[in-house]
């Protein structure tokens, strides 16, 4: 086999590997990627139930409720402008607290709450996530040195 | 005192660094043997002071200096011992000093090591080490001084984050860090392959060591980081395909794919720009990860509190260090060689594929974990990209590389019959198909996929043992050489964490349950029965203990004793997960909040397997250990024995 030949099977095959690779990639973008929705984007927006994404902000103080089993909890999530009815089945993250910044992943029940599948953790207190961040920044009550 | 001994041995080891990353390179291109020389000196000197530095910020934090604001910060003299030593890198500033020290000592091991190494290779290599050690050093004492003081001391400081105080992530950042760092000495040998514009077997032979030390200690630090995520944080998974996971997956994946095409520039003296780009890759993709994590700048359930400025430097640091590399590879790499020819069916094509496969890994995550990055730039949307996504790309560019992994060894290099490749593997095939159809049929029916990756990981065990077998048989049952055996190690070994990864993800069982003492819960065929909760006091926290007694068929079986600890200075609740295990299956217990009235919340999980994920991907260190003691690879390097012990085992301390 010539060179020339060799060359043409490295490329024909490299190209065959990224098309394989390019088609996986942007079928799973198209299907898997979760918004961010802040309280306020969602009371503007119009989001159709079901429909998976991700919203955050603060838990609001003295909104936190358990069930009386404990184990389905509810709480509001405000960005101190608008806030959304929240309720999660499970165990809580340990640094989940009343006051804290927030992010959790589900989607709209059809009477307007927010079931969540997900509340992502934080390996420190003092993290405010970007968007949770930007969220309050945009509803205009941002603190700096927060 | 002895802190501004630290602080000052960090601005003398940044003095040297500057000497070592510029005399040397100007006696390699002058041919002067004494500028040259200088690297060695400079390099141990270098090391001495960044260890004293180091040995410096401990001994703040072992005698509770809360003069020094990093231990105000970090530290508490109620903190055991042990987490009071790795509370020194378990914050920004400490960390990055283990950083900059793991670099020195690598340097320095350059120095001692490289006693073989042409002249003006092992001077440019150390300067290139050294200048990435100023990037670092600098980056220290500019932006995140750890010495600093704070006046007056306060009587005590505010401890260390509770989820840290835990043995796995004591040693999780050092081993990822042995990893990430010794990737800078593949960087440096390839920036300098590409000064001298010379790359050789020789220059294969000593870069490959380095690359296999790098990748058995990222491999380690990985599977310590997700065994941790597995047992802390209590959800029972062991991959989130979080951007800090992704941060250190990408390298780990570049560096696997350098692991083996070098093996193609040493014995075959082909492949070679392509493996200088690799080994830039693999580094550059090491500095990203620290980027993404020191930055903050994506949502991560592992996000540390940030500073912008200091994203800013690494990412100006990291913009220097792969374009400068690849500008240089750019220019110089067309004067590279290629070597010996090949068939695309030989060994050399089932590694380049290899290659084409790890690095399309590589990218997809990539992609997946800056897309959101990029997405908010340019229309300030903020999205995530999350599991699906990464399940959906990554397991199926897995399967063509597993399935190819076992075909490889069989082909000879240059060139080789397919056919009586496949006919060696057809018991492995067989087996690998009744495994995939038991697990379809016995074990779970609902994943079809869950059971094809199944078969995969007998595939790879099977074939990689079956491959050893065969080989014991044709040599009349003599042991191969060290690199081979540790190549079979580490591949059964990925087929172990297949096993693993099927077990937990698809075939686990969860059940909550809010029990009150007395209470009893059937579950996966265990009798739980939850006989008290009580209080207890640990040294800087005080704890709830569940007791859940455990029985099989009215027949004792276990004591699981799940924990809710709260850390009395951060006012910070941690559960502690209690786990059976019998290297079979996890039997997993979370306690969640409650009292007595109401009961408690329980978690109970049934992880089949789970154990070897971990158990793989220590194997799989172990081969590249072995692999690493081989003689071959010590061949041009008399004195080079030592090499894969002492300089790191040393650092891990």
């Amino acid at each position: 086999m010539t060179p020339k030949r060799k060359r043409l099977w490295l490329v024909v095959g490299s190209l065959a590997v990224l098309g394989f690779a390019a088609t996986l990639v942007l079928t799973a973008l198209n299907d898997n990627i979760v918004f961010f929705y802040s309280p306020t984007q969602i009371a503007e927006k119009q989001i159709p139930p079901e429909r998976r994404f991700r919203m955050g902000g603060l838990v609001e103080a003295g909104s936190v409720k358990k069930s009386a089993d404990g184990q389905v909890t509810s709480f509001r999530v405000t960005d101190t402008h608008k806030t959304v009815d929240v309720v999660y089945r499970g165990l809580l993250p340990d640094l989940f607290r009343e006051g804290q910044g927030v992010v959790a992943e589900g989607s709209l029940g059809a009477d307007g709450v927010f079931v969540a599948r997900e509340v992502l953790a934080k390996h420190d207190e003092n993290y405010m996530p970007p968007e949770v961040a930007k969220a309050i920044k945009e509803a205009g009550q941002w603190k700096e040195g927060k | 005192m002895v802190a501004e001994l630290g602080h000052f041995s960090l601005i003398l080891a940044l003095a040297v660094a500057l000497v070592q990353g510029t005399l040397p390179l100007v006696g390699a291109s002058r041919g002067d043997i004494r500028l040259m020389d200088l690297g060695r000196t400079a390099a141990l000197t270098q090391a001495l002071l960044v260890i004293v530095a180091f040995a410096a910020l401990t001994q703040a934090y072992v005698a509770s200096d809360f003069s020094v604001a990093n231990v105000v910060a970090n530290s508490h003299s109620a903190k055991p011992l042990l987490y009071k030593i790795s509370g020194v890198w378990g914050n920004h500033e400490g960390s990055m000093l283990l950083w900059a020290l793991i670099l020195a000592l690598f340097g320095a091991a350059v120095a001692v090591f490289g006693a073989g190494l042409p002249d003006s290779l092992r001077a440019r290599v150390l300067a290139i080490q050294a200048l990435i050690g100023v990037g670092f050093l600098a980056f220290l004492l500019f932006t995140s001084n750890p010495f600093e003081r704070v006046w007056p001391p306060p009587a005590d400081g505010n401890g260390l984050n509770p989820l840290l105080q835990d043995p796995g992530l004591a040693f999780h950042p050092p081993l990822l860090y042995l990893g990430y760092v010794g990737f800078s000495v593949t960087y440096a040998f390839a920036i300098a392959a590409l000064l001298e514009g010379r790359v050789d077997a020789a220059w294969a032979r000593w870069v490959r060591p380095w690359t296999l030390a790098a990748w058995c200690f990222l491999t380690l630090g990985i599977a310590l980081g997700s065994w941790w995520a597995y047992y802390i944080l209590g959800w029972g998974g062991f991959w989130f395909w979080d951007p800090v996971e992704n941060a250190s997956l990408m390298p780990w994946l570049a560096g696997t794919a350098l692991l083996h095409s070098a093996i193609v520039v040493e014995k075959r003296d082909a492949l070679k720009s392509w493996t200088v780009l690799l080994a830039i890759l693999a580094f550059s993709l090491s500095l990203l990860g620290t980027f993404l994590v020191r930055s903050g700048v994506l949502t991560s359930v592992h996000a540390f509190a940030q500073d912008p400025a200091r994203g800013m430097y690494i990412l100006g640091f990291l913009l220097f260090v792969t374009g400068g590399g690849l500008a240089l590879y750019a220019w110089r790499a067309p004067q590279l060689q290629g070597g010996g020819l090949f068939q695309p069916l030989s060994r050399e094509g089932a590694l380049i594929l290899n290659n084409l496969l790890l690095c399309t890994l590589a990218a997809t995550v990539l992609l997946g974990t800056l897309y959101p990055l990029f997405l908010d730039l340019l229309t300030g949307n903020k999205v995530s990209v999350g599991p699906p996504f990464f399940n959906a790309t990554f397991v199926p560019i897995c399967a063509p590389l597993f399935a190819a992994l076992c075909v490889g060894p069989y082909l000879g290099w240059k060139r080789a019959e397919i056919w009586p490749a496949l006919r060696h593997l057809r018991v492995a095939f067989v087996v690998a198909v009744i495994a995939a159809i038991v697990a379809a049929t016995a074990i779970d029916g609902r994943s079809t996929l869950a059971a094809l990756a199944f078969g995969f990981g007998v595939w790879l065990i099977v074939g990689s043992l079956g491959e050893f077998a065969q080989r014991l048989v044709r040599t009349g049952y003599k042991l191969p050489p060290r690199a081979s055996l540790g190549m079979t190690i580490a591949h059964a070994a990925m087929g172990v964490v297949v096993l693993g990864a099927v077990g937990t993800g698809a075939w686990n069982s969860e059940l909550i349950r809010t029990m009150k003492p007395g209470d009893r819960a059937s579950f996966a065929g265990f009798d739980f029965k939850l006989d008290r909760v009580e209080n207890l006091q640990g040294p800087n926290y005080v704890a709830e203990r569940a007791t859940l007694a455990v029985s099989v068929a009215g027949k004792p079986y276990t004591i699981l004793s799940p924990e809710r600890r709260v850390f009395t200075v951060q006012r910070r609740q941690v559960a502690e997960t209690a786990i059976h295990t019998n290297l079979l299956r996890d039997l997993y217990a979370t306690l969640g909040e409650g009292e007595a009235a109401n009961g408690w919340v329980i978690r109970l999980y049934y992880n089949p397997l789970a154990p070897w994920i971990w158990l793989g991907a220590a194997l799989a260190a172990l081969g590249g250990f072995v692999s690493l003691s081989d003689r071959r690879l010590r061949i041009g390097a008399p004195r080079g024995s030592k090499k894969a012990g002492r300089p790191m085992a040393q650092a891990a301390e």
